[in-house]
């Protein structure tokens, strides 16, 4: 579908170094990490608009490297979802169809297809500047859907929303995207959002495409400590692997020592996600694996859950909920136990 | 009521008095010229035809400057605000000259191009064209001194519109002219019209430019010199009470039409 070849691209001082990128045939993939990394400019040079250095980018078996914008079949959605302001809304939503000299008829019936399915007939003769921040997001992928384009770019289309609006937002995308099985590329600095919403995320880095791969996979095995800090593994640390008797595998940190699965010898990076860590207060018998002890050093309350951290020389980060901190009566200071898999270690 | 820092009331009443004393001194003048104008004299010039029909040619030689102005302006002014390019802040340096180079001096730096033995003369002349005492003249000499103004003002309207209203029209389908022609003009146009506007009325009030290349047919500015030189104070005031009388009420005139509904 979007096949992208070794693209290199520098606007401004935002930099694509040596993208390699495949999308499938209705495929929602999402572009995910932090401010900076380029990601809207891999969008702009899809669509076409910022200069392409080197590299191709084919779409659908035809070459678009150096098309114009308008001979692409690409739309592009902004985070804030750049509504023309001297338009209307029923204006702005045909526009695509006008400027490609549409007749009357047929761009009723695709105005209708529109307006349908996105609930969106009673905002038809409105400005945009008196829509809210998801009507205006409806709006503008009316206007980005009515062309029929092959791919659908959105750029931060969540971040513009309130909170409370973002989860029902995020769950009319994933709908639309099942109803018309529209590939979409998608970026976001919100790892969480990509996660909720990609068939496979990429996440980028300094220009960089650092990782794909399924959620699943980026959450659990990430490739570098870039990709594992930035899908929130609290606890990575330094160190060696080292074959023992009997066919066990360590891995030490120079300060404490890891029992972990055996295949990664090559490893210098260890991480355990911080949800995969269980506290105790009295050491369980017959002692696991993993068994750590110190006491906690810090506690950052979420709500419903709380990011306890325990210092054993290094310092571990675990989720706690709340109910569990009330019972564990878990406090600043007090000596607890820490366990864990040797499965739930992820070496790189 | 929230009081910034100690004095704030003393600092307000200070500045308040220093604005009105610089508002008394440009309203002042016009203002006692007006009504101090005698009413005899006032009708007498109204049916005066040398009069009107100078203020008329006036005003239509600033539109026609304005006319030019915009069609060869309008498109620079995106240039400048689009795109970059060695050099650019050299000729954002040099639309200003206008403005700093006193406009006699302008008037006489337009003669060796346009004048009769020189260039652009001869090349317009060879169609008929002149610009010594004739409507071109008049018309160059505001051209010359206005058109910043309408350059500025739609380079800071086109530089306004988010850029990425242009790519999406773009990937909508739109090519460079129709986004152009339906996205960067339409919103841009509140500022090319004012400056438009603002154009427009400096041509009017231009003296120094026109008096060099164009003393007939006489614009107004000069035909209220020409009054004053000639028969003196009495004679040039009825000239330019009208004169200001016609202007104010252009101006207010346009500057409703522009801001008609929306008022920034």
């Amino acid at each position: 579908m979007i096949d992208i070849n070794d693209l290199c691209a520098l606007v401004g001082d935002f930099a694509l170094h040596h993208i390699d990128l495949r999308v499938d045939e209705g495929e929602y993939f999402v572009i995910v990490g932090p401010t900076g990394a380029g990601k809207t400019v891999l969008l702009e040079a899809i669509a076409g608009l910022v200069p392409v250095r080197s590299g191709k980018i084919w779409l659908r078996g035809r070459e678009i490297t150096r098309l114009e914008p308008e001979e692409r079949a690409v739309s592009i959605v902004y985070q804030d979802y750049t509504l023309f302001p001297h338009l209307s809304v029923q204006e702005n939503i045909v526009f695509g169809l006008t400027v490609r000299g549409g007749t009357r008829e047929n761009t009723r019936q695709a105005l209708d297809w529109v307006v349908e399915l996105l609930g969106i007939r009673s905002l038809l003769p409105r400005e945009p500047r008196t829509l809210s921040g998801g009507e205006r997001q409806r709006v503008a992928l009316g206007r980005a859907l009515i062309t029929k384009p092959d791919v659908l770019l959105l750029d931060e289309p969540l971040s513009a929303l309130d909170p409370g609006a973002r989860e029902g937002v995020q769950g009319e995308l994933r709908q639309l995207h099942r109803h018309l099985r529209a590939t979409v590329l998608h970026v976001t600095h919100d790892f969480e959002e990509a996660v909720a919403l990609g068939d496979r995320i990429g996440v980028m880095g300094e220009g960089r495409l650092r990782q794909v791969g399924t959620p699943e996979q980026v959450f659990r095995h990430p490739n570098s400590e870039f990709v594992a800090r930035f899908a929130m593994t609290r606890n990575i640390f330094d160190g060696e692997v080292t074959r023992e008797a009997g066919g066990r595998a360590l891995f030490r940190t120079g300060n404490f020592d890891l029992v972990v699965m055996p295949g990664s010898e090559s490893a210098h990076h260890a991480c355990i996600r911080p949800e995969d860590i269980l506290i105790l207060t009295e050491p369980p018998v017959p002692a696991p694996e993993n068994l750590l002890s110190g006491p906690i050093t810090g506690v950052i309350d979420k709500g419903s859950i709380l990011h306890v951290t325990i210092g054993v020389q290094s310092s571990f980060c675990c989720l706690v909920t709340r109910r569990e901190f009330q019972d564990l009566e878990l406090r600043e200071g007090k000596q607890v136990y820490v366990t864990f898999k040797a499965s739930s270690i992820h070496l790189f | 009521m929230i009081r910034v820092g100690v004095g704030t009331v003393w600092m307000k009443a200070l500045f308040a008095l220093l604005g009105l004393a610089i508002l008394l001194f440009i309203v002042l003048p016009p203002a006692k010229m007006v009504f101090q104008s005698d009413p005899d004299l006032l009708i007498d010039t109204l049916s005066d035809s040398t009069v009107l029909e100078s203020i008329w040619l006036t005003l239509y030689a600033a539109l026609l400057a304005t006319v030019v102005g915009f069609v060869l302006g309008v498109p620079l002014a995106y240039l400048l605000a689009r795109s970059s390019f060695p050099g650019k802040s050299l000729v954002e340096g040099l639309i200003n000259v206008p403005i700093v180079v006193p406009h006699s001096v302008a008037g006489i730096a337009l003669l060796f191009v346009f004048g009769r033995s020189y260039f652009a003369g001869k090349v317009f002349g060879a169609v008929g064209l002149k610009f010594v005492d004739s409507l071109a003249g008049i018309v160059i000499a505001m051209l010359f001194v206005s058109v910043p103004f309408l350059i500025e003002s739609a380079k800071d309207g086109f530089e306004k519109v988010d850029v990425r209203l242009e790519r999406v029209a773009r990937t909508l389908g739109a090519s460079p002219w129709q986004t152009f022609r339906r996205v960067s003009f339409p919103l841009a146009w509140r500022s090319i019209l004012t400056g438009s506007i603002m154009m427009w009325a400096r041509g009017v009030s231009e003296f120094g430019a026109i008096i060099i290349l164009s003393y007939h047919p006489m614009v107004a500015p000069i035909l209220v010199f020409e009054r004053f030189e000639t028969r003196g104070l009495d004679y040039a005031q009825p000239v330019a009470v009208l004169l200001i009388v016609v202007c104010l009420a252009a101006l207010v005139a346009l500057r409703t039409l522009v801001y008609r509904g929306k008022r920034p």
